[in-house]
């Protein structure tokens, strides 16, 4: 079904036999997935029973894969939920069973049906408008046209993972596809960043979720990024941050420091520049997280982060910035607009350029 | 599938590490804000949740938190979309609430601090529809019709 389901989501989902009781358990449910209060539910629940589901086309540019495999590893809701209560997914390479000619068709339908209504998630890079669309293609039309033809009359744009948001790997350095960002290119548009390598899964689901419930799109950083998932950094949620503060840190991932659980700073942990929410929503069901395996944060969700030096050397920091200011970058208060889409694009670049490595006494220092 | 155990597969989140002894230091500041949630709710009635995945927590400090609190004479199962077990703390008035998938995943984990969990509750709307209920079971079963004095229903 292509066009807009009538029913709102309260009405289909007492279709299916859902319990008052059952649909209190989802807005509950609902608001831990959003990273709001639980209190919220009630208010959550009101929004839901009016919800429509919205036509949801995917773009898959430049990419691995990756974000749609954590995208299938969502639990809560499933990505069965996700596509048949929450979303009508009308268009996906990887997900559906059309190809082809069919494929495309589909695409166009959702889009003419659906005009000013639909939402565009985008994974992978895009050759940019200058570059050789001949790097990747699809059903012999470019990425950047595809894309620049899609969002035309979409509501809004979801970048989901690093590359779709800040160019991630293909864009690293020397950067031989020209990749670019989607809010590189998409300039008239909301676009929401999502990124990560991949993004946790949940957070993928909280936005769409966000937008369902409220009709409109969650708060967001200088960056893009929602603030509910990305409004603080890895260091300051991190359990190991105790540890840090009493200045115990490994110094190799063999020593007792490492057996100890201590700070995993000296070992290269991103964690101080990096925002994300992996520190509580965890991946795997909830099971653990890159640092609660004794493993530094490589900061995959920051801007350029394949390029900002080893992932195993202490944390670096542009020296031209403050501290203060680089740590308050993501957890800045933004609106959407095209100034702001433009500092971030500067300060990204200009963050690249001044990149330089200092030592864990001079950023503490600064700290 | 058959040698795989689901159980193991989806362990509670910070079961994994539990073997950790190490106090990271997240369970304190969270038994404080029950504490205050119960002064809230004996003074007043207010009731509080807290989930507990919005956590930082390390390895073993959920465990630590759960084990402070103790186990209480109540527990209950809702089946509605999926399980949702409730288990009364060994503090009256505070409720573990275990919220699972069909697949009995975790969805959520919420302290709930109230005389009774919000899910335990009919709904309002449910209890407006019970006598109708009610009436309908009755009348379907037939008893009323066949006992000695029957009389005709009063609604």
């Amino acid at each position: 079904m292509r066009k807009r389901p009538d029913k709102t989501l309260g009405e289909s989902l007492r279709d299916h036999g859902l319990s008052r009781r059952g649909f209190l358990k989802l807005c509950a449910t609902t608001a831990s997935l959003m990273a709001l209060p639980p209190s919220l539910a009630p208010a959550i629940a009101a929004a839901l029973e009016q919800a429509r589901r919205p036509s949801v086309i995917w773009l898959s540019f430049q990419e691995c894969t990756g974000c749609t495999e954590s995208l299938t590893r969502s639990h809560a809701p499933t990505l069965e939920d996700l596509i048949f209560d929450f979303i009508s997914l009308d268009y996906h390479h990887t997900l559906q069973a059309a190809s082809g000619e069919a494929a495309e068709a589909a695409r166009f339908q959702a889009m003419e049906e659906n005009k000013g209504q639909y939402l565009v998630i985008v994974d992978g890079s895009i050759p940019g408008p200058d570059a050789n669309p001949g790097f990747s293609t699809v059903a012999g039309h470019s990425n950047y046209d595809i894309l620049m033809e899609t969002v035309e009359h979409a509501a809004a744009v979801i970048a989901v993972g690093t590359c779709a948001a800040f160019g991630g790997l293909p864009q690293a350095r020397p950067n031989p596809t020209g990749a670019m960002s989607v809010m590189d290119l998409v300039r008239d548009k909301p676009v929401i960043n999502v990124p990560g390598c991949p993004p946790i899964p949940m957070v993928i689901t909280g936005v769409v979720a966000h937008y369902l419930v409220f009709g409109r799109l969650p708060e967001l950083d200088a960056y893009h990024r929602p603030l509910a998932f990305y409004g603080q950094s890895i260091h300051d949620r991190c359990y190991r941050r105790p540890f840090y503060d009493k200045g115990l840190f490994a110094e190799r991932f063999d020593d007792e420091g490492a057996r100890q659980g201590w700070c995993l700073y000296r070992l290269g942990c991103k964690g101080p520049t990096t925002y994300n929410a992996c520190a509580t929503m965890k991946w795997n069901d909830g099971t653990s997280w890159p640092i609660e395996a004794g493993h530094p944060c490589l900061g995959c969700s920051e801007p350029k982060f394949w390029d900002a030096g080893g992932f195993y050397e202490p944390v670096s920091v542009p020296l031209t910035l403050g501290p203060t200011t680089l740590l308050g970058a993501g957890a800045a208060g933004g609106v959407i607009g095209g100034g702001l889409a433009a500092m971030a694009r500067k300060q990204v670049k200009q963050d690249a350029a001044t990149r330089q490595p200092v030592t864990v006494d001079e950023l503490e220092q600064k700290l | 599938m058959s040698v795989f155990d689901p159980a193991r597969a989806h362990p509670a989140p910070g079961a994994t590490c539990a073997r950790s002894a190490r106090e990271h230091g997240h369970a304190l500041p969270i038994l404080h804000e029950i504490r205050h949630a119960l002064e809230r709710l004996l003074a007043s009635g207010e009731e509080t949740r807290i989930d507990l995945q919005s956590m930082p927590f390390g390895p073993g400090d959920l465990e630590r938190l759960t084990a402070v609190l103790g186990q209480g004479e109540v527990q209950a199962r809702v089946e509605a979309l999926g399980p949702t077990l409730i288990q009364e703390t060994a503090i009256p008035g505070v409720w573990l609430v275990d919220y699972r998938s069909l697949e009995d995943q975790r969805l959520s984990y919420q302290i709930e601090i109230a005389t009774l969990p919000e899910i335990l509750r009919p709904r309002p709307e449910d209890l407006a529809e019970s006598l109708a209920a009610l009436d309908a079971r009755l009348s379907e079963s037939g008893l009323d019709a066949a006992a000695p004095n029957a009389s005709p229903s009063s609604s």
